[in-house]
């Protein structure tokens, strides 16, 4: 049964009048896709809920273009299964929110994907969402439809509002359909592991694989579980909460068969220093970036009747990661490396806040809250506080496609004083 | 000339004694203003379009541009930022009223870190010296915009410019991480930084690809990436046109990426190979050369599918690089294309569109039909991998009425173009050459979008005005566009 507090445009047309008169009135609005990501934020923000559910179909996709044009409520699985058939896929490896929150995995759509703009572990060699995005149709804050970009890989064509789009949160306009770039599948994958590392022993290893000729494709450093002892047998599926109970230090080589094996043995001798390079069945493989991808080494937070602990996304230099990770490990905090050291996901107690925050900033880097009991997400805004200069600007972007501030206002901002 | 820009302000033009000497107080050896010396500035790539700017300034600091923009914001001045200015779509045309504002003095490499995989650089380093700077570690800057000897850094995130490589690495918006941007009133940001997402609306994105229109970069963070191992050219004739398109298409369906992938018509095969003697086969319709990189196994694996790819589809002719050299001769012709086109009639004009490649036979062959109709030859060069045409149109601009045939012959390209599904400008820009084509590609409630967030950056439209809009609004104006049940009337009337 569909939620009647929720309203659910069959078309953009009638989008576009819910927006308009929601303009009008000076109603603010939150628009739902899959509803993974609606933890992150200020909680209750009395905004009306939009869902994008009947804005769904794949508009147009021929494999040999690359080239992927779908509505903004289609499920992600969805698309990640019909690319699977031609062999292609969302080369960016969209980072999944609903583990971490609680919810099953794969319930994302689409246009949540592109409006949180968060890639998974291949951001690393194959770009962010934000590069994979060549084309959008949206509805603005004041109830207007149109478009951007197009649908080729190759476009100058008036401003790039398509990257401006991608990580905006929904507070600039409502996407309702957009044109993606996909990329073929790997022949051949293959994971190396270093086992049993130090923080930042991985995180010197993952510096040096990646200054070789190796070209990995993904590159992560999981912490082993706290009391070694307590060693328990690798759990089956992809919600296990930890890949395994030692420290992994992992490097995904892509490619041709004759290609990863050169790569193979160049990383087995440049790291032999470190330990034995072990591959991975495909198996186990697959098991350890998915938990990378949904989180799912994390545990569950206090909601789910997990730990209370802040959840922390920080992007910093990539030289800057592991350095981070041990400062974070000084407060309690609990980190795991991806993007090569460049992504830094980080358990520390709630307290720690505006700590973390300057440990990030002065690595040159910035911290996302992503999940936290309620309290917090309150008084803490999930991301991370911009110069004077840059806010007035993105407010002055933001009253462009939004006048009257009616898409999400209050999600990013610290509650009122 | 058709082309119309902006009104020169009477005003402002009767103050020209005072405007200078503000600039040299805030510059006092970077201000030209002699009509002799301004005249090296009065165009870019595209020569067709000419006028001296009222004064040159050449800033060296970020501090310089910011009180520059602050008097010219203050004081309402139009300016024009100019980079290496090889612009091909006008985006550097001066305006008879308006500060010509060069970047070529911002020309250091700040800091090389190969840690975080990234170099800082001033904007008027060239694409080039990038690459250079980082070579020796086997390092390099991948976009290659075929000027890039010239072309600078700053020039190439105002245009977002491509090269032969961004099939596989992206153009210049895939491969900036941060900048320094001041804005018209002489405001500093920093947008993005060293790390490989930003949070935040994305104004980087934005800003990159905004042709001079949103700000003045003064700095910008690039990432940098390992050399390959190797890289294979292959080099394939075909006998029909189709046959090269199909297996195009049917390289990149078995999941291959080449690093480049390019195309030549008979025309222009025939005037590179007179040219530069690449070896290219004459007696073929459509030559095709596959680059491929990475690990030395890996290129010899795919080289050899490519090659039984083109086979399949009919391919009468094969040439694998052997060596460096014979790799660099390969594409010797394909980058003297242009030249070589220019050694066989007096003017080319070169076009920039993009297509869906499925389309590319179609094209073609309407293509030749649009040659005749208005009377005028044209080669083409194509960007095969990711559907970028480059037609170069033939002509003579000492017959009169030929440049604006061959304008003419060239929108009718573009709209082509966009009729197929494809765009009016795959990496040149849209400048002031396409400008006035941009409504067959939007509606009016799309570019006022676009316009919005021009005012979000320069509320007075000083920047860089009279370029990529072909209808200047004020930004009040823009508040009051009427909306009923979420649809503008008349969205798809073209304007021009």
């Amino acid at each position: 049964m569909p939620d009647p507090a929720i309203l659910t445009p069959a078309n953009e047309a009638e989008l576009g009048d819910i927006l308009a008169s929601a303009c009008a009135d000076r109603r603010p609005v939150e628009v739902v896709g899959g509803g993974s990501k609606t933890g992150i934020g200020r909680p209750q923000r009395l905004a009306q809920k939009i869902s994008t559910a009947q804005l769904a179909g794949v508009v147009d996709y021929d494999p040999a273009e690359l080239v992927l044009t779908v509505r903004a409520g289609e499920p992600l699985a969805a698309i990640e299964a019909l690319l699977a058939q031609s062999n292609q896929m969302l080369a960016f490896e969209p980072f999944d929110f609903g583990p971490i929150f609680g919810h099953a995995a794969g319930a994302s759509t689409i246009g949540g994907v592109v409006a949180a703009g968060i890639a998974g572990s291949r951001r690393l060699s194959a770009g962010n969402v934000r590069d994979h995005v060549l084309g959008f149709t949206a509805v603005s804050g004041a109830g207007q439809s149109f478009k951007a970009g197009g649908r080729v890989v190759k476009n100058v064509t008036g401003y790039d509002v398509s990257k401006l789009m991608t990580g905006s949160w929904g507070r600039l306009a409502v996407m309702t359909q957009m044109t993606l770039k996909v990329m073929p599948r790997p022949r051949t994958t293959l994971t190396l592991a270093l086992r049993g590392l130090s923080l930042a022993e991985g995180a010197s290893a993952l510096a040096r694989a990646l200054r070789s000729q190796a070209d990995p494709a993904a590159a992560a450093f999981t912490p082993g579980s706290e009391t070694p002892e307590s060693k328990t047998p690798e759990s089956k599926t992809p919600g296990s909460k930890t890949p395994g109970s030692e420290g992994l230090t992992v490097i995904r080589l892509e490619g041709s068969g004759p290609s990863i094996e050169a790569r193979a043995r160049l990383l087995g001798d440049l790291l032999a220093d470190a330990g034995a390079v072990d591959r991975l069945d495909q198996g186990e493989a697959q098991r350890l970036w998915a938990s990378v991808r949904d989180g799912s080494w994390l545990g569950q937070g206090a909601s789910e009747g997990g730990s209370d602990d802040v959840l922390w996304r920080i992007s910093a230099p990539l030289s800057a990661g592991g350095g981070v990770a041990e400062a974070l490990a000084v407060l309690g905090g609990r980190s795991l490396l991806d993007w090569g050291g460049a992504l830094v996901w980080a358990l520390a107690p709630a307290g720690a806040t505006s700590q973390i925050r300057s440990i990030a900033e002065s690595a040159g880097g910035h911290a996302m809250m992503v999940r936290a009991p309620s309290a917090v997400r309150k008084l803490t805004p999930a991301l991370h506080p911009e110069t004077p200069g840059v806010t007035a600007l993105s407010a002055r972007v933001k009253a462009a496609l939004d006048p009257h501030a009616i898409l999400d206002p209050q999600r990013f901002r610290e509650a009122a004083q | 000339m058709t082309l119309k820009m902006p009104e020169p302000d009477a005003a402002v033009l009767a103050r020209r004694a005072d405007i200078v000497q503000a600039m040299r107080a805030i510059l006092p050896d970077g201000v030209i203003e002699d009509l002799s010396s301004l005249r090296a500035y009065e165009c870019d790539g595209l020569t067709a379009y000419r006028q001296p700017p009222m004064v040159v300034v050449l800033p060296e600091t970020t501090a310089q541009v910011a009180a520059i923009l602050r008097y010219c914001s203050a004081n309402r001045i139009r300016v024009v930022p100019r980079g290496a200015g090889t612009s091909l779509s006008g985006g550097a045309l001066p305006l008879a009223d308006g500060v010509l504002l060069g970047m070529a003095r911002f020309n250091r490499v700040l800091a090389i870190d190969y840690d975080d995989r990234i170099a800082v650089v001033q904007p008027g380093v060239t694409n080039l010296a990038v690459s250079q700077a980082v070579e020796a570690e086997g390092f390099y800057y991948a976009p290659d915009p075929s000027s890039q000897i010239a072309c600078s850094i700053g020039g190439n995130v105002a245009e977002n410019s491509g090269g032969v490589h961004c099939l596989k690495y992206g153009l210049t918006t895939n491969n900036v991480l941060g900048v320094e941007l001041v804005l018209i009133d002489g405001e500093v940001v920093r947008l993005g930084g060293r790390t490989l997402d930003a949070q935040g609306l994305d104004l980087l994105g934005l800003v990159v690809g905004s042709e001079g229109l949103l700000g003045v970069v003064t700095e910008v963070t690039v990432r940098i990436l390992r050399k390959p191992e190797i890289a294979r050219a292959v080099l394939l004739g075909f006998p029909i046109v189709a046959s090269a398109g199909q297996c195009v298409a049917d390289v990149i369906s078995a999941g291959i990426i080449p690093a480049g992938m390019e195309m030549m018509d008979k025309p222009a095969i025939h005037a590179a190979e007179a040219f530069v003697h690449a070896g290219y086969p004459l007696d073929v319709e459509a030559l095709l050369i596959v680059e491929l990189d990475g690990p030395a196994a890996e290129c010899a694996h795919l080289i050899d599918e490519v090659v039984a790819i083109a086979s399949h589809n009919g391919a009468t002719s094969q040439r694998t690089s052997a060596s460096e050299a014979e790799r660099l001769a390969m594409w010797a012709g394909r980058k003297a294309a242009f030249p070589a086109v220019g050694r066989i009639t007096p003017d080319y004009y070169c076009m920039d569109g993009t297509i869906p490649r499925r389309r590319l036979t179609d094209v073609l062959t309407r293509m030749e039909g649009l040659s005749k109709q208005h009377g005028l030859a044209v080669a083409n060069v194509f960007h095969a991998g990711d559907g970028n045409l480059h037609p170069l149109i033939m002509y003579d601009a000492g017959k009169p009425g030929e440049l604006e045939r061959a304008e003419e012959f060239g929108a009718d390209i573009l709209r082509l173009c966009v009729e197929v599904g494809g765009v009016l400008t795959g990496e040149h820009g849209v400048g002031v050459e396409k400008r006035d084509l941009m409504p067959i590609m939007f509606t009016e409630a799309d570019l006022d979008c676009q316009q919005r967030l021009k005012c979000a950056f320069d509320p007075h439209g000083l920047l860089n005005p009279g370029k990529v809009f072909p209808v200047l609004h004020r930004c009040a104006e823009l508040g009051r566009v009427h909306v009923h049940r979420g649809e503008v009337a008349h969205p798809e009337l073209p304007r021009f």
